[in-house]
């Protein structure tokens, strides 16, 4: 039957403007970044021809910083100053991270999230994120030269709202234009579904360097459905070097090490674990600070059994995951394997047992996450044309809830809810008279608050006395496309209205992001103002070109008034573009943002409409 | 937004918005290609690049239809809401009567679930359920789509809602033993 073919809603009409967009995969031991040129996704190498960049950073007193190799070189030299595995911190207080006592950093209890003193200064894990992310776009800006219009950053699906939220604004500070956070096993199921053009039920079983995800997702033509998934955020490579580590200090009888030899022991290790993944045996020799020397060998039985319960410990995720999706192991079709970590054998053999089949590993481990968000990227930045693209739906791994009496969590959304997900719950007061309640927002699984992890905490002021369990307030959870959550609450029952909305947040205010951005432009020489120019340009360009389009396809959607009011609101932001005045742009910008919502509404409808009519024909 | 396009948003209900029949043996199938249909058109991938104002719209539809979908997929909520448009509350939470002879099954079923110490014990009470389910679920459809006995039905669907809790539990069940 033929068709009628209309573009996609929010799509330029000039196809063939392409727009640099990257994804990049923030891993805990390497970062990546990758990019879809004529077609194909490929990752951008260094000026050197190294793909990885090691997520290490380096600060020194001079204030310069070093990333990657050259830091990483240093470690054991510095260790103080140079931060590995800065992921593991990312959105998290001193009491969550593991393994502190073998870690060689000054802590800093910052509410909310550690932060880490160094030579340059005290830094958050969002600034040192963020440094990592600045190289890998200085890196594709030079490679692909031009300007970025947009990132796709991946994070652990098992990440919490806090630790999702901590990576965006990273992404921020390192100037990229944030358009997805996106879930590693789903990047590297886009990855390895379009390379293999499969169908079906699939499991990613993706071990990283700190965290592990297990994602369950249903593979059709043109969409990728996350079915459930599960994980923890504290279990990875790392925690492999850290038994290896172990074992070495017990077997050489080592006395309390300083940082330094902890360091490079560490690093020993971890280049033992890497050499048993090829090989029986693997040495680990090393000259300590005291002069003494440490020359032990491990073989592959040994550092088998010392890892077996970390091994064991990813199959409970996996077992509750396939739960969740109300399948079995005789359903999955094929289990794709991510991660560096899953180089291992015992790994690679302990999967393929509980499949019952052997895991997939014909894409690189450590690069197909990066990939699939080169995808995304590029089908986000509009690059992909109708008919090509794809749908992606994607879940949330823990459930949101807020405290009731008793200190109990209620779940408002719950686990594994297909985002973007709102949700709303009426609660009431407690007192007569009561004119405030206050809220705090957990996520996690258990039943008592103080099991969860807390998001937010807020108050709801000026509700008009009345009656204990009168007075109606009603609580709206609203996660994005990110995973990222902000609340509501109204009470509106006695005409007056009280409400109040938050984006929960680690210890990060607004004004301190603020400061990192500042701080880091005058780090990259960078004018604040030059900069903020140009991103209201760049916006309001984006944002002209939106509206034209959508004008261009649905403009029988508006009688004369609205059409003109709209070209009104476009001219005046298009008259102010070529100034020089940041605060006019935005405030055009907004201007015209205002003047297009009912038409946008009046689009979503008209699309809905046009999806059911072809479904009905089709159908026919 | 005009009162005329949030009355599309927010007024149908979930059989319309995805221009279903509304009946509680609904084809699956159909109502998934309805979902994926309106999501290739309202998602917010497809407005990564757009205004405040489709990005907004985007996400309260998305909203909504996920909302709806989740719905409609499961048995208990779709029954639920199904009765609802025929202004019967299925009142989970204040209505618990329910005939003793149900209520002894359920006590026993759940005598059985702490008992079960292995998860071959699990999977036999899950097989069992699976199958009191499906049969509940075919009770409902001819109550509801055939009979059109509404009060009745109300009560085979907080039946049915019993047997998804003990669903729940058994997942703890081998949540525990792992």
């Amino acid at each position: 039957m033929a068709l009628l073919q209309i573009s996609e809603p929010g799509q330029s009409q000039a196809p063939h403007e392409h727009r640099l967009a990257v994804g990049i995969d923030l891993g805990t031991t390497n970062s990546l970044v990758a990019t879809v040129r004529s077609g194909v996704a490929t990752v951008l190498p260094d000026a050197n021809g190294r793909a990885l960049l090691p997520s290490v950073v380096r600060y020194l007193d001079s204030g310069k910083t070093e990333v990657g190799y050259a830091a990483q070189s240093r470690q054991a030299e510095d260790p103080k100053n140079t931060i590995v595995s800065v992921k593991r911190f990312m959105g998290r207080g001193l009491k969550d991270v593991a393994h502190v006592e073998s870690t060689p950093y000054d802590f800093v209890d910052a509410p909310g999230m550690v932060q880490i003193r160094t030579a340059a200064g005290v830094k958050s894990p969002v600034e040192v994120s963020a440094d990592i992310l600045r190289i890998l776009r200085e890196r594709a800006e030079l490679s692909l030269q031009g300007n970025i219009s947009g990132a796709v950053i991946t994070v652990p699906a098992y990440f919490d709202d806090a630790q999702r939220q901590a990576t965006k604004d990273a992404g921020k500070i390192a100037g990229l234009n944030v358009l997805r956070l996106l879930n590693e096993p789903t990047a590297a199921a886009i990855a390895y579904g379009l390379e293999n053009a499969s169908e079906g039920l699939y499991a990613v079983y993706d071990l990283g360097g700190g965290t592990f995800d297990i994602s369950i997702l249903k593979l059709s033509k043109g969409v990728f459905e996350v079915v459930a998934t599960s994980g923890d955020s504290m279990l990875g490579g790392d925690d492999f070097d850290q038994r290896l580590f172990c074992w070495v200090v017990e077997k050489a009888k080592l006395p309390p090490l300083n940082p330094r030899d902890m360091r490079l022991l560490q690093v020993r290790s971890r280049e033992a674990k890497e050499h048993l993944t090829l090989h029986g045996d693997a040495p680990i020799a090393a000259k300590l600070s005291n002069g003494e020397f440490v020359d032990l060998k491990i073989n592959t039985e040994t550092f088998c059994s010392i890892t077996q319960t970390l091994v064991s410990k990813t199959l409970g995720p996996v077992r509750k995951a396939l739960r969740d999706a109300g399948l079995t192991v005789d359903d999955v079709r094929g289990v794709v394997m991510v991660g560096g970590a899953t180089r291992m054998p015992q790994v690679q053999r302990a999967v393929g047992e509980f499949f019952r089949r052997d895991p997939l590993n014909n894409l690189d481990p450590d690069k197909v996450v990066a990939l699939g968000a080169a995808m995304q990227a590029n089908v986000l930045a509009g690059n992909k044309p109708q008919g090509e693209d794809w749908l992606l739906l994607d879940v949330i791994p823990l459930s949101l809830g807020v405290e009731t009496m008793g200190g109990l969590a209620e779940k408002i959304i719950p686990r594994n809810t297909t985002i973007p997900a709102g949700r709303a719950q009426e609660f009431t007061t407690y007192k007569d008279g009561q004119t405030g309640m206050s809220f705090h927002v957990v996520q996690g699984e258990r039943e008592l608050v103080s099991d969860c992890r807390s998001l937010a905490r807020f108050e709801l002021k000026g509700i008009p006395p009345m009656v204990a369990g009168a007075a109606r307030i009603r609580v709206s959870f609203q996660v994005d496309a990110d995973g990222l959550l902000s609340v509501s609450a109204r009470e509106s029952t006695s005409g007056v209205e009280a409400s109040v909305t938050v984006k929960p947040s680690y210890g990060l205010g607004d004004a301190d992001i603020e400061r990192m951005l500042r701080d880091s432009f005058e780090h990259a020489k960078g004018d604040v103002h030059a900069r903020a120019l140009t991103e209201q340009q760049v916006d309001g360009r984006r944002l002209l070109e939106a509206t034209k389009s959508a004008l261009a396809q649905d403009e029988s959607l508006l009688n004369g008034e609205e059409r003109e009011a709209i070209e009104r609101a476009m001219r005046s932001l298009e008259s102010l573009l070529a100034g020089t005045d940041h605060r006019r742009i935005k405030h055009a910008a907004d201007a015209l943002n205002r003047a297009t919502e009912d038409f946008a509404a009046r689009r979503m409808d008209a699309g809905v409409k046009r999806a059911l009519a072809g479904r009905k024909i089709g159908s026919l | 937004m005009s009162a005329g396009a949030a009355k599309a948003l927010t007024s149908s209900s979930h059989f319309e918005l995805f221009g279903l029949p509304p009946v509680f043996s609904l084809n699956q199938e159909m109502l998934e290609k309805a979902y994926r249909d309106i999501q290739s058109q309202v998602h917010p991938d497809r407005f990564a690049r757009a205004g405040d104002a489709e990005r907004r719209a985007s996400l309260q539809w998305t909203t909504r239809v996920n909302e709806a979908y989740r719905t409609l997929k499961s048995p208990v909520q779709r029954g639920k809401h199904l009765l609802e448009l025929h202004g019967v509350d299925v009142a989970f939470e204040t209505n618990t009567a329910m005939p003793a002879e149900f209520l002894m099954q359920q006590m026993e079923l759940r005598e059985q679930l702490e008992e079960a110490k292995d998860t071959k014990a699990l999977d036999a009470l899950r097989a069992g359920l699976q199958k009191n389910k499906k049969s509940l679920e075919r009770d409902i459809a001819d109550t509801v789509d055939a009979k059109k006995d509404y009060q009745h039905a109300a009560d085979l669907v907080r039946k049915l809602m019993f047997l998804e809790r003990l669903d729940e539990e058994i997942d703890s069940g081998y949540e525990a033993l792992e």
